[in-house]
């Protein structure tokens, strides 16, 4: 399905399914361990109507869980889940009205893909044609329309994931969960059937939870990023703040690239490539710091007595990754590839600051690496 | 043929046959089997099985005066006693195969769902009615049920010990069936679409453990029509019961008999797995 297509299909969406508003979803104070190990920990998170918030973090890191708990499949040890202002944390999953689509295929098989969209209006009590009727529709509005018969066997894995999502949108749903939905598809299949989920989203105002560990799917989809670790939530912002201005050296690394770079702190500078910059970052003065770097970051010139010299190349496209060692430590920056050819391996350079402030942590010591 | 001969037979079998197919590193070629081997051991096995029925088969279709005859198939409905027989032991193979999906069906989805670690306990305990000789699961029953007259007096007791009986076979078809699934997300998306637990029961999971639940009635069918050794002590006229008892009036009927529930056991499975290959052609169930 092309980009045109889509947006085609999501106007449709205008036409076929309802307007209900989203609902806004609080998450407060969840808390919720395993044995000795604690999933959440005190995860708090609002989500205004409509909005489309992506959970991201490394495996284990907690937002499967949350997003289990607002399902109603697992329950918070402390804390509540408000929906539209009503606690929702002792109600059972059947009786929430939530729409989920899974990461595993999790159409039933013993159904065709009408009968499968058609399961939620069914155990609404909705008549048959009016159900069936509503379920062509949805299908149509995935591109399926000519698979309505087809069972899910005969269907490939993106179609599966379409399906899944239409007969999570057929009950007209408060909150939409989506769990890691596009991870077992293919990179094309993935790409697209991302474009349309938040079409869709968009299209319907439908608030709704994504959880993902791809940062790229979570930074291209989402309203708002909440970047989790050990249960706790590190930063919560736009895909755009939370790249340019991550608060935390977690998310610095967890999302985009970044290089460490040690520096001396000179009150609310350091000096980084002979020149004095601003800091952002809360880190105590007493102590050795790093400087996070992005490759946009860095500027790079081929200097013949310069201090860097070129260790790696790597072809992204439009850019060429290079890394550089410099003292230490190693530098990552792009360079445009028509340029590429300059940078060949060992080639000396010199190194620029292209930032206006640069976001400083307290050094990683040995000990932290292990 | 000389060594000369064969040289050119060779040479022009290679410049006739079609160039060969590129070589697929991964898989190397299998050397080839004798298929005599195969076939003398599929002969031995056919023999095995298939010399005793034939004698019986021999046997019931002769008369006394040893002649080939229809009529014991003729005058096996006239038998005495044959029809209560045959009525209780369908009786009793329907109230143990409700009893045995009633309590099998739910439990073995909650042990998958819910206490997977339980699994192995669950395998050991429903081994116990094959290790545990059936004289003694039955005098231990009904030594037990002996101050209630009304349990003990009836008929359907046995049916509650065959459903311990074919708990094994009940267990493993279920098991399997169920391992073929992604229980935990089909459930879950049938919840999270408002299904209760029953409604997801009845319209998930049952019509995708639709041959795991045949097989599972088959092979306890098989059990209930086949067992001797409690009905006897029971004293219950089952169709074992009945063939062992009317083994010495009348040799060749009883022998038909055995036949005839033989064959209608083996046609019975027949229409019951290509019903349901039929059914996963079309539907594309995976057990």
């Amino acid at each position: 399905m092309t980009r045109n297509e889509v947006l085609d299909t999501s106007r449709a969406v205008v036409a076929v399914a309802s307007t209900k508003a989203g609902a806004p979803v609080q998450l407060d104070a969840l808390t919720r361990s395993y044995g000795a190990t604690r999933a959440l920990d005190h995860f708090s998170l609002d989500v205004r109507p409509g909005e489309f918030v992506a959970l991201l973090g490394p495996s284990g890191c907690g937002k499967t869980t949350a997003l289990r708990m607002v399902a109603g499949f697992d329950r918070p040890d402390t804390g509540q889940i408000l929906v539209d202002g009503a606690d929702v944390s002792h109600i059972p999953a059947q009786k929430r009205d939530m729409g989920m689509v899974f990461q595993s295929y999790s159409l039933f098989p013993n159904m065709t893909a009408r009968d499968n969209v058609a399961f939620g209006l069914r155990l609404r009590h909705q008549r048959s044609a009016a159900r069936r009727q509503r379920a062509n529709e949805l299908l149509e509005l995935v591109g399926l329309g000519e698979h309505v018969a087809k069972y899910p066997h005969q269907l490939s894995g993106g179609q599966q994931q379409r399906v899944a999502l239409a007969r999570a949108l057929a009950i007209e749903p408060r909150v939409l969960l989506l769990d890691e939905p596009l991870s077992a598809l293919d990179a094309k299949v993935r790409a697209e059937l991302r474009d349309q989920i938040r079409a869709l989203q968009q299209r319907l105002a439908i608030t709704t939870l994504f959880v993902t560990h791809d940062q790229e799917e979570a930074l291209s989809m989402a309203d708002r990023v909440c970047v989790m670790n050990q249960g706790r939530v590190e930063q919560i912002a736009s895909p755009a703040e939370l790249y340019a201005q991550p608060s935390t050296a977690f998310v610095a690394e967890f999302v985009g690239v970044s290089s460490r770079v040690p520096v001396t702190r000179q009150g609310d500078q350091v000096e980084l490539f002979s020149r004095a910059v601003a800091i952002r970052g809360d880190a105590p003065a007493a102590v050795p710091l790093d400087a996070l770097l992005r490759p946009e970051d860095v500027r790079v010139r081929v200097d013949e007595s310069g201090e860097g010299v070129v260790q790696h190349r790597s072809f992204l496209g439009a850019t060429s990754r290079l890394e550089i060692g410099f003292a230490d430590v190693v530098i990552k920056t792009d360079v445009r590839s028509n340029d590429a050819a300059l940078y060949d391996l060992g080639t000396r350079v010199s190194l620029e600051l292209a930032a206006h402030d640069v976001l400083v942590t307290p050094r990683r010591l040995p000990d932290d690496l292990r | 043929m000389t060594q000369a001969e064969i040289g050119d037979y060779f040479l022009a079998e290679r410049l006739t046959s079609p160039p060969p197919r590129e070589a697929r590193p991964t898989t190397p070629r299998r050397r080839r089997r004798p298929r005599f081997g195969r076939g003398i051991v599929l002969a031995i096995a056919a023999l095995y099985f298939l010399v005793p029925l034939y004698a019986a088969m021999d046997f019931s279709l002769k008369n006394i005066q040893g002649h080939f005859s229809l009529s014991p198939l003729t005058q096996i409905a006239a038998q005495p006693g044959f029809g209560a027989a045959v009525g209780l032991s369908f009786r009793l193979s329907v109230v143990t195969l409700v009893i045995e999906m009633l309590l099998m069906v739910p439990t073995v989805i909650y042990v998958h769902l819910r206490l997977p670690r339980f699994r192995r306990v669950m395998e050991v305990i429903t081994i116990l009615p094959i290790v545990i000789p059936p004289i003694v699961l039955i005098l231990g029953v009904l030594q037990a049920v002996r101050p209630y007259q009304w349990i003990s007096s009836s008929p359907y007791l046995l049916a509650v010990v065959y459903v311990v009986l074919a708990m094994p076979f009940v267990y493993r078809s279920l098991d399997s069936g169920l391992g073929a699934l992604d229980l935990k997300t089909l459930v879950e998306a049938s919840r999270s679409l408002g299904s209760g637990w029953i409604s997801t029961m009845w319209r998930v999971l049952i019509p995708n453990l639709r041959s795991a639940l045949l097989s599972a009635s088959v092979l306890t069918l098989a059990l209930v029509f086949g067992e001797f050794t409690m009905a006897q002590l029971d004293l219950w006229t089952t169709v074992p019961v009945w063939i062992y008892n009317s083994s010495s009036n009348n040799p060749h009927v009883v022998t038909a008999v055995a036949m005839m529930f033989l064959i209608a056991m083996w046609l019975v499975l027949t229409i019951i797995v290509s019903l349901d290959r039929t059914h996963r052609r079309t539907k594309g169930q995976t057990s």
